[in-house]
C-alpha cells in the first residue's frame, strides 16, 4: 500500500450550468521517504491538487488516502509550505514558528518549545534575524522562515506548494540546495509542486506532469535516476538529464499545442477606434 | 542593526511630521532641498494661516459696514434725521449698547479669547476660597453622615472643556465596549450578520437628536428615583450609540475578510477557535477596528455639541447655545473662540488615535 494515495479524483467548482471541473481523474501514488514532483503550466490546477491533498478542501468524487486513511481536514502530519509564504506579519519570526510548534506538541514546556524553534531557526539560517518582523525580511528569507514553520512541526509529509515560485533566480538555487539539504537528513516523504522542469528534476526522484486545466489530470511519470547528493553545474552535461529534460519539455509543449487547436472558441475584438479628444472639447 | 529613537521618529509616528522641518532649521546640515522642502512645510501653511485671517478681517469688516448702514438708515426711517445721526455717532464711539451684531474680527475674537481666560481664573480663585471656606464644616457634615457642601457656582470655559472632553471620552468607550465585540460576533458569524444587519442598516443613519430623545425617554424612566443630574449620563450614552456604528460595520467587516492565506495556516496548523480568534482574526482586522475607531471618535465628538445643548449638560455645546440666546455684545465672538478650541481638540483626538494605532497595529509604514 503507497503511502499517500489519491484515487479518481474530481474537482468541481460552482454549481449547475457554471461548473468547472478544474482536476479530473487524478490518480497519484507516493511511496514513503520519496520526492515526487509535478510540474505544470500556471493555472493548470496544481495548488487545489495541493490543497486536496493536505485537507484544506475535499474531492468532488474520489478519495485520497493518507497511510490508508481517508484524508479528513488538515493533520500535522502533513506540513505544508504554501506558495506565498503566509506568514502573519504581526508576529516575529520566532513567534510565527512557535505559533506552529506550540499546536504541534502542546505537552511540551515553554522552554523546551523555545529549543525546538531556535533549533530549525538555526537551521535555516536565520538566527540573527529570529526577532524581525516577515516584512522586515526579504522574500527568500520569509520563504526560509516558512520551510523552518512547517519542519519544525515535524510532519511526515512535506508539500511544498510552488515554494519557490516568486524568487529571483540565484535565491532559488541556494533555497533548493538548503530544501534538498533538510530533506536528505531524515528523507521524509516530499511533494513538490513546481511550474520548473529544472527544479524538478533537480530536486525530485519522480517527475509528474499536470495536464493543464480545466479537466486537468496528471500525464504519464518520468523517473530520474540521478544519484544524489546531485550537482547543478555537473547535471547539465549528464545525458540521463538532458534526455529527461527534453522529454518533460516536449510533452508540456506538445499538451499546450493541442490544447490551442483544441480551443474552438472564436474571440472577436470588438470595434473600437480611439476617441477623438480634440472634437470633444470644441 | 541598532535601533534608536529619534525625535524625528516619534513626531512622525503621530502624525506630525511636520515638525521636523523646525529641527532640522535648527540642527543645521541643509541643502537646496531642504530649504524648498523646509519653504513647503513651514512657510507656505503659514501664509496661508494669515491669508485666511486677513481675508477674515476684511470679510468681517465689510459685514460690519452693511450692518451699521442699516441701523442707521432705518433710525432715519423710523426716527428721522436727528436719530441717524445719534446713532452714527454712537456707533463710531464704540458703545457697546448701539454696536452692530455681526461676523466678529480676529482681533475681537482673540480679545474674547483672553476675556475667557481671565474668567477662568477668576473662577478658580472663587472655588478656592469656597473649599477652603467650607472645609471645615463639610468635615463635620460628613462626620454627622450629610452630604458635603460642593461649589454650585458658574463653571468656566475651561470647565466646560473638560466636562465635553469627559463626555466624549465616556461615550467612546461605551461605543467600543458595544461595537468592538458585537462587531467580531457579527463578523464571525454570517446568521449573526445577517440577523444584525437590517438594524444597523436602520440605526446607523439616525440623526443624533433623535438618539438623544430615545435615551431621554429611557433613562428619565429609569432614573426617576433619583435626584441627580442625569445631563451627563443621557449625554455620553447617546454620543456612544450615535457614534458607535462605524467602529461597528469597520470591525465586522475587518473579521469577516482576514485574508484566506492567514486562514489556511490557522486551518494547517489546526488552530482552536478561540486561538484562531485572537492569534490570527484579530491581529489581521486591528486596522480596520482602529480606521472604525477613529472614525467614531470624530464622530462622537461632533455630535457631542448638538447632544450637549439639547441634554443642557454643561459642555462646549451647551456654552455655545447660551452664548447664542445671550445675545451679549462678545458673544458671536465668544462662539467663534469655542469653535476653534472645538476644531482643535478635534484634531488632537484625531492624531491621538492615530498614534495609538501606529503603536498597535501591524501594519506600520514607518516604525520605531
Amino acid at each position: 500500500m503507497a503511502y499517500l494515495e489519491l484515487n479518481n479524483i474530481h474537482k468541481t467548482y460552482g454549481q449547475g450550468d457554471n461548473a468547472t471541473e478544474v482536476l479530473s481523474n487524478i490518480n497519484l501514488s507516493i511511496e514513503e521517504g520519496e520526492f515526487v514532483a509535478i510540474v505544470g503550466f500556471t493555472g493548470s490546477g496544481k495548488t487545489t491538487l495541493v490543497n486536496l491533498i493536505n485537507g484544506l478542501i475535499e474531492p468532488t468524487k474520489g478519495e485520497v488516502l493518507f497511510k490508508g486513511q481517508p484524508v479528513q481536514g488538515t493533520s500535522h502530519e502533513r506540513g505544508v509550505i504554501f506558495q506565498n509564504y503566509s506568514l502573519l506579519p504581526w508576529l516575529t519570526v520566532a513567534q510565527n514558528v512557535f505559533m506552529a510548534v506550540k499546536e504541534a506538541f502542546p505537552k511540551k514546556s515553554k522552554k523546551e518549545l523555545n529549543e525546538i524553534v531556535e533549533q530549525y531557526v538555526e537551521m535555516v539560517s536565520l538566527t540573527p534575524a529570529i526577532n524581525k518582523r516577515p516584512k522586515e525580511l526579504s522574500g527568500g528569507m520569509r520563504q526560509r522562515v516558512a520551510v523552518a514553520r512547517a519542519l519544525a512541526m515535524k510532519p511526515e509529509m512535506i508539500i511544498m506548494d510552488e515554494p519557490l515560485g516568486a524568487l529571483d533566480a540565484l535565491t532559488r538555487g541556494n533555497l533548493q540546495d538548503e530544501i534538498l539539504n533538510i530533506w536528505g537528513k531524515d528523507r521524509r516523504t516530499a511533494l513538490l509542486i513546481t511550474n520548473d522542469v529544472d527544479e524538478g528534476i533537480y530536486m525530485a526522484d519522480r517527475i509528474i506532469p499536470l495536464r493543464p486545466g480545466p479537466n486537468a489530470t496528471l500525464g504519464p511519470e518520468f523517473k530520474i535516476d540521478i544519484e544524489r547528493p546531485r550537482d547543478k553545474t555537473e547535471m547539465n552535461d549528464n545525458a540521463n538529464f538532458k534526455e529527461t529534460r527534453n522529454a518533460i519539455i516536449e510533452y508540456l509543449m506538445d499538451i499546450g499545442d493541442e490544447r490551442k487547436s483544441q480551443a474552438k472558441q472564436e474571440f472577436v475584438l470588438p470595434e473600437l477606434s480611439p476617441k477623438d479628444f480634440v472634437n470633444q472639447f470644441k | 542593526m541598532k535601533q534608536s529613537i529619534t525625535l524625528g521618529k516619534v513626531t512622525k509616528f503621530m502624525g506630525l511630521g511636520f515638525l521636523n522641518t523646525f529641527k532640522d532649521l535648527f540642527t543645521g546640515k541643509l541643502e537646496k532641498e531642504d530649504y524648498i522642502n523646509f519653504l513647503r512645510k513651514s512657510v507656505v501653511p503659514l501664509a496661508s494661516i494669515l491669508l485666511f485671517i486677513g481675508l477674515w478681517h476684511l470679510g468681517a469688516k465689510s459685514l460690519y459696514n452693511t450692518e451699521a448702514e442699516f441701523k442707521i438708515e432705518k433710525a432715519l426711517k423710523d426716527q428721522g434725521p436727528e436719530a441717524a445721526e445719534a446713532m452714527r455717532a454712537c456707533i463710531a464711539s464704540g458703545d457697546t449698547s448701539c454696536q452692530p451684531n455681526t461676523l466678529p474680527s480676529p482681533s475681537q475674537v482673540w480679545t474674547s479669547y483672553k476675556s475667557l481666560l481671565k474668567d477662568h481664573r477668576i473662577i478658580k480663585a472663587d472655588k478656592l476660597a469656597f473649599a477652603e471656606k467650607t472645609a471645615a464644616l463639610n468635615e463635620k457634615r460628613v462626620a454627622a453622615g450629610k452630604d458635603a457642601i460642593t461649589y454650585t457656582g458658574r463653571p468656566s470655559f475651561v470647565d466646560q472643556i473638560f466636562r465635553s472632553l469627559r463626555t466624549v471620552f465616556a461615550g467612546f468607550l461605551l461605543a467600543l465596549l458595544i461595537a468592538v465585540p458585537l462587531g467580531i460576533f457579527i463578523g464571525l458569524s454570517p446568521t449573526l450578520k445577517s440577523s444584525f444587519n437590517w438594524f444597523i442598516q436602520i440605526f446607523k443613519p439616525v440623526s443624533p437628536v433623535v438618539w438623544y430623545l430615545l435615551v431621554f425617554m429611557i433613562v428619565k424612566t429609569l432614573l426617576i428615583d433619583s435626584n441627580e443630574d442625569s445631563s451627563f449620563t443621557i449625554s455620553f450614552i447617546s454620543v456612544g450609540l450615535c457614534s458607535m456604528w462605524a467602529t461597528l460595520v469597520n470591525t465586522a467587516m475587518g473579521v469577516s475578510s482576514v485574508d484566506k492565506d492567514y486562514i489556511n495556516v490557522a486551518k494547517v496548523l489546526k488552530l482552536g477557535s478561540f486561538q484562531k480568534i485572537f492569534k490570527v482574526v484579530l491581529p489581521s482586522s486591528l486596522p480596520l477596528i482602529f480606521t472604525g475607531l477613529k472614525i467614531t471618535l470624530s464622530v462622537a465628538w461632533m455630535v457631542l455639541i448638538a447632544i450637549e445643548l439639547l441634554a443642557q449638560s454643561p459642555g462646549l455645546g451647551l456654552f455655545v447655545w447660551e452664548e447664542f440666546q445671550n445675545g451679549a455684545n462678545d458673544s458671536n465672538a465668544k462662539i467663534i473662540v469655542a469653535m476653534f478650541v472645538i476644531g482643535i481638540i478635534g484634531f488632537l483626538l484625531d492624531r491621538l488615535m492615530l498614534t495609538i494605532q501606529n503603536a498597535v497595529s501591524f501594519d506600520k509604514t514607518d516604525a520605531i
